[in-house]
């Protein structure tokens, strides 16, 4: 990347695979098992938190010198909580819908750890434009997980894709359905998300043999 | 040549390769192994883990062979091709060849197709991890095709197995290393996959939901209900069978669990083999009549009257809870399962307990769960390590108070 230095591109690069904030670090599962029964609310729920994560980390960079040590994370919450507001009205505003199927959990994003994490790890000892990449990178690596979770619970149990019927109609009897084809209404409950998650890991591992912790 | 040479030699020609533990597996399941272990000290034994496995699916052949004659039987009494059974067990109504015939070519494929991936699973990881294949599946893969309804889908069946077997088992390290029974995961897999296919007035006779999908389509047919007698009662509605009925199994229900009749056969054979634990079975009917005996006094009392939606079932005299649903068979084949019940003695006896008890209480507080054994055999393997812990526990706290007591 010619754009960033070698040392800069890693703080995106990393959380996206061998330092993920949900498969390594399995923080932010609340959220993950929660909202990816749809392919739709799981972009829109990495967007937030990218939104939220990127800017709240700037913020609170930028304020580093002069946050009391002893109030830090009443500081920190204040942040978040206001980026989080902002995301919550834009979503009632522009999309309804979306807002009411994220409900309580665009809320929840202040309690998120990964954000909470970040600030404490990274942006309180860092400067604005490293704590902005830190925080997209994590964000973005949060997001991965979201999406590809909520692509295999959408596709599975629903047989949809962003609201697309891809597998054909299940009442008309199309497509797949024509064969006996049929949703998996497993896919759609919460253990569903935990068990593909739980193979995301299982499958990251086996790839890359270094991040298996020795007993 | 015989078969078993051949079987050796190929198993020598293969050894080091690495579809060994394949070629190992299939000798060991169909021979006694030739090879002798040098020096050391060895106990032999005959009761290694394939002759226990085997002992199991003995005690389920019955089960399996009632279930082919009552696929057929309930199938041609809803069709309208043959009256009801009046004259007991032997009932020339039931054991026709027709009835059999049906029931054979139904139930034969979900046994193919249940070993058939199981074992096909069970290989792949073997030669992945280069272990042996261990016959663990073997007793899975005849429980499930007796958990399932007649008319579930092959496809669906097979991947529910695969499920169950792959996050049920293998994940947790293979045979002896997993908390969850792999029949019941299979089973409730396909209850929370595919509910329409597991529950219902159609899925448990034969041909019933061929029959509906016609009448959808503007056939002039009589349509079919099929519907358990739990399914019954969850709705207020009667059992429409005689105790005698249930006991013998000539009732609507998943393959296997019908018969009272010959699981209880089943369950004396293992416990006179010494395989399954009758301090389980024999408990977890206890805590079985006991909730059954509450829900009784309950309704007794009054405090419950028949407009409450638990009425239904929670009226049901306590005894006929054992005959109903597949209690007997979860009890006897699925609660005694070595790997996932609580190993101690006392432990065995809360385990089964609280089986029966959550068992019956599922069954009459959640209609939509109507097979309340099931998720309760399942909650009882997550509890079986910790209720082992604290019998362990006890027993060392009690050997110290004694020491303390003599030291003084």
């Amino acid at each position: 990347m010619g754009l960033l230095s070698k040392k800069d591109s890693k703080l995106i690069l990393d959380p996206l695979a061998d330092n993920n904030p949900i498969t390594i670090q399995v923080l932010g599962i609340c959220s993950a098992l929660a909202i990816t029964a749809e392919l739709k609310a799981s972009i829109v729920m990495s967007i937030s938190v990218l939104f939220v994560l990127g800017l709240g980390n700037v913020v609170i960079s930028l304020m580093r010198n002069i946050i009391p040590s002893k109030i830090r994370i009443i500081v920190q919450l204040v942040v978040v909580a206001t980026l989080v507001i902002i995301v919550d009205l834009v979503l009632k505003a522009f999309s309804y819908e979306l807002s009411k199927t994220l409900s309580v959990f665009v809320g929840l994003i202040i309690t998120n750890c990964i954000i909470m994490g970040r600030f404490e790890a990274f942006a309180l000892g860092n400067g604005p434009w490293r704590s902005f990449l830190d925080g997209v990178g994590n964000a973005a690596g949060y997001g991965i997980i979201l999406v590809m979770v909520g692509f295999f619970r959408e596709l599975l149990g629903s047989g949809t894709l962003l609201g697309f019927k891809v597998l054909g109609d299940p009442i008309e009897k199309t497509g797949l359905y024509a064969l006996g084809y049929e949703n998996n209404g497993f896919m759609l409950l919460s253990p569903m998300a935990l068990i593909v998650v739980g193979i995301i890991i299982w499958v990251q591992r086996t790839k890359n043999k270094a991040l298996v912790e020795d007993h | 040549m015989s078969l078993k040479s051949k079987l050796h030699i190929l198993k020598r020609k293969y050894r080091s390769s690495k579809m060994a533990p394949a070629f190992n597996a299939l000798h060991t399941f169909l021979y006694l192994p030739n090879e002798t272990t040098h020096g050391g000290t060895h106990i032999k034994a005959a009761d290694d883990l394939k002759r226990t496995m085997n002992t199991v699916i003995m005690a389920m052949v019955p089960c399996l062979i009632f279930g082919m004659f009552n696929a057929g039987y309930q199938h041609n009494v809803a069709f309208g091709e043959i009256q009801a059974v009046t004259a007991g067990l032997f009932s020339p109504e039931f054991w026709t060849l027709d009835n059999f015939l049906i029931g054979f070519w139904k139930i034969l494929p979900l046994v193919i197709v249940s070993y058939g991936v199981g074992l096909g699973i069970e290989f792949l990881f073997a030669i992945i991890k280069k272990h042996e294949v261990e016959e663990g599946y073997l007793v899975t893969g005849m429980l499930v095709p007796l958990i399932v309804p007649v008319d579930i889908p092959l496809w669906m069946l097979a991947v529910a197995v695969a499920f169950g077997v792959v996050i049920g088992k293998e994940v947790f390290g293979g045979t002896g290393m997993n908390i969850l029974n792999p029949a019941l995961t299979i089973r409730a897999f396909l209850f929370f996959a595919y509910p329409t296919w597991m529950s219902g007035d159609k899925v448990w006779v034969e041909g019933a939901v061929k029959r509906t999908e016609e009448i959808a389509a503007g056939a002039n047919l009589d349509a079919i209900s099929g519907e358990t007698i739990l399914g019954s009662l969850a709705q207020g509605k009667e059992a429409g069978y005689s105790v005698m009925d249930m006991f013998f199994g000539f009732i609507p229900g998943s393959v296997g669990e019908t018969s009272t009749l010959l699981i209880l056969l089943g369950g004396l054979f293992l416990v006179f083999a010494k395989i399954g634990s009758w301090r389980i079975m024999l408990s977890s009917v206890l805590g079985a009549i006991v909730m059954g005996l509450i829900f009784n006094q309950v309704v007794d009392s009054g405090w419950i009257t028949e407009s409450s939606k638990f009425y239904g079932l929670m009226s049901t005299t306590w005894w006929h809870h054992l005959l109903i649903g597949g209690f007997a068979f979860g009890t006897v084949f699925m609660a005694t399962d070595p790997v996932t019940a609580s190993q101690t003695n006392k432990g065995k006896w809360i385990y089964g307990f609280l089986v029966g008890f959550i068992s019956i209480m599922i069954r009459v507080f959640n209609p939509a769960y109507p097979e309340g054994v099931m998720l309760a055999i399942l909650l009882m393997n997550v509890f079986a390590p910790t209720i082992d812990h604290y019998v362990v526990q006890g027993n060392v706290k009690k050997r110290k108070k004694r020491l303390k007591v003599k030291s003084i």
